[in-house]
């Protein structure tokens, strides 16, 4: 057994040294790998169960720190749209500013629950006539269709009894645009030879004397053959569910907006203002 | 005088409700204000007829015809009038002075406490209301209008909803 002893002592292995070691740590290391579970799973368990007196009040905290940062981040979010809508009418008045126009903010919509109106908060002191056109930087939201002495009231083109001289942007095929109570606008008199594709913009066409010509109206989202014309949906560029801030342009006559150099973007802010810098959209 | 009294009708005890000082006028002036008000900023509340279930909650809770007629067509006319051009002057004042008057009648001979009676009277008012509007803009205005989409479908459930709710919130107003 000596001999034996002696001999694991003096052999050694290439890679794990001498044998009496490789013996010794392979008869130790079982225990220590036990030994090491136990611990880490006392330990854990410690940790996870009962050393947990102050977590349920840092999780409180971290709760209430989570939400004052999610209103803070909702506060900033609203501050950045309504900057974001304001430097775009700014710079649309700068960009326009031969034509007359004013800035007024939606304050009510109509009583009557199936037509589309709104209530501005300008109205025949601040030269505000029926009417007038009405726009917003993205695009046409309708026209004046009485004025009081503080507000004004707007007939939006959703409305059924809406309606705006249009065209085809490209093609300049040209054709009213009315409303139809729903949030989609109609195209009416588009002949089912003339080619229109999803997507088309549609712009003012002046000719109803209300509206500049090529403001945009909106986009085209359904097509469908009908007889004698393509029944023609337009999305409207103008977000008009979502009002806040409108232009009123204070003519009754026929307004040349200056054009600006055509970006991918259909909006009309986009293209009044090339270059300026807008607030990322939170 | 009495805050409540009896009105004996077929040999049923109906209770006619009395509303606190100016409640009803504070009532129809607040749906108002509302009604213009909120749909700027939640669009689809313009689905609810806020001063139609009023006409209808006052008809049926006072239960006298005559009030419910001419409160009905105060409200109408007021919602005419903020309705702008659009809407004639009289369009809804018709429609909610027969739904007043209806509502009140129908309150004297029934029991309509119960949420599943308002649910189905708002329902059935809020149809009649819309009948009665299409057939004044056809026969007297000569406009075309539909008589029924899926949205006054829709509009009519949801007015059925928010009035049962209302109505258990206007039941407040009423003197012990």
């Amino acid at each position: 057994m000596l001999q034996i002893l002696l001999l694991a002592v003096q052999i050694r292995r290439d890679s794990q040294g001498r044998l009496i070691r490789v013996w010794t740590v392979g008869a130790v290391s079982p225990f220590e790998r036990v030994g090491n579970s136990g611990v880490t799973g006392i330990r854990g368990a410690w940790n996870h169960y009962f050393a947990l007196q102050n977590t349920s009040r840092e999780n409180e905290r971290l709760l209430h720190e989570n939400n004052t940062l999610k209103l803070q981040i909702n506060q900033l979010q609203s501050k950045a749209a309504e900057a974001d809508r304001l430097a775009a009418l700014l710079n649309f008045r700068k960009s326009q500013q031969s034509v007359p126009m004013l800035g007024a903010r939606v304050i009510g919509a109509s009583a009557d629950t199936a037509s589309q109106t709104a209530y501005l908060d300008r109205g025949e002191r601040d030269g505000i006539r029926r009417n007038m056109a009405v726009i917003t930087p993205d695009g046409v939201v309708g026209k004046i269709i009485e004025s009081y002495r503080d507000t004004s009231q707007v007939l939006l083109l959703t409305d059924k009894d809406s309606g705006v001289g249009s065209m085809l942007a490209d093609s300049r095929i040209q054709s009213p645009v009315g409303g139809t109570g729903e949030p989609l606008l109609a195209m009416k008199y588009v002949a089912n030879d003339d080619a229109v594709n999803l997507g088309d913009r549609v712009v003012t066409s002046g000719m109803d004397r209300i509206f500049p010509r090529d403001l945009p109206v909106g986009t085209v989202a359904q097509i469908k053959p009908g007889n004698p014309f393509k029944q023609i949906r337009i999305r409207p560029a103008a977000k008009l569910e979502s009002l806040e801030e409108v232009i009123v342009l204070l003519s009754l006559q026929p307004l040349d907006l200056k054009k600006e150099p055509e970006t991918p973007s259909a909006g009309l802010a986009e293209k009044t203002a090339p270059g300026l810098p807008r607030p990322e959209k939170p | 005088m009495n805050d409540t009294y009896d009105l004996r009708v077929a040999e049923t005890h109906i209770e006619v409700h009395q509303f606190r000082g100016g409640a009803i006028v504070a009532t129809t002036l607040l749906a108002l204000l509302v009604q213009t008000s909120l749909p700027v900023y939640f669009p689809k509340f313009s689905i609810i007829d806020l001063p139609l279930l009023i006409t209808i909650y006052f008809g049926l809770s006072r239960r006298n015809p005559s009030t419910g007629l001419l409160l009905g067509m105060a409200i109408g006319l007021l919602q005419d009038s903020l309705s702008g051009p659009t809407v004639p002057l009289g369009l809804y004042g018709i429609a909610k002075t027969i739904i007043g008057y209806l509502a009140s009648s129908i309150g004297a001979r029934l029991d309509t406490e119960h949420p599943a009676a308002r649910f189905a009277l708002t329902m059935v008012f809020f149809g009649l209301h819309q009948g009665l509007i299409v057939v004044t803009r056809r026969l007297l205005l000569a406009q075309p209008e539909t008589w029924f989409t899926m949205r006054l479908g829709i509009a009519a459930a949801v007015n059925a909803v928010v009035g049962v709710l209302l109505f258990m919130l206007l039941d407040r107003l009423r003197k012990k």
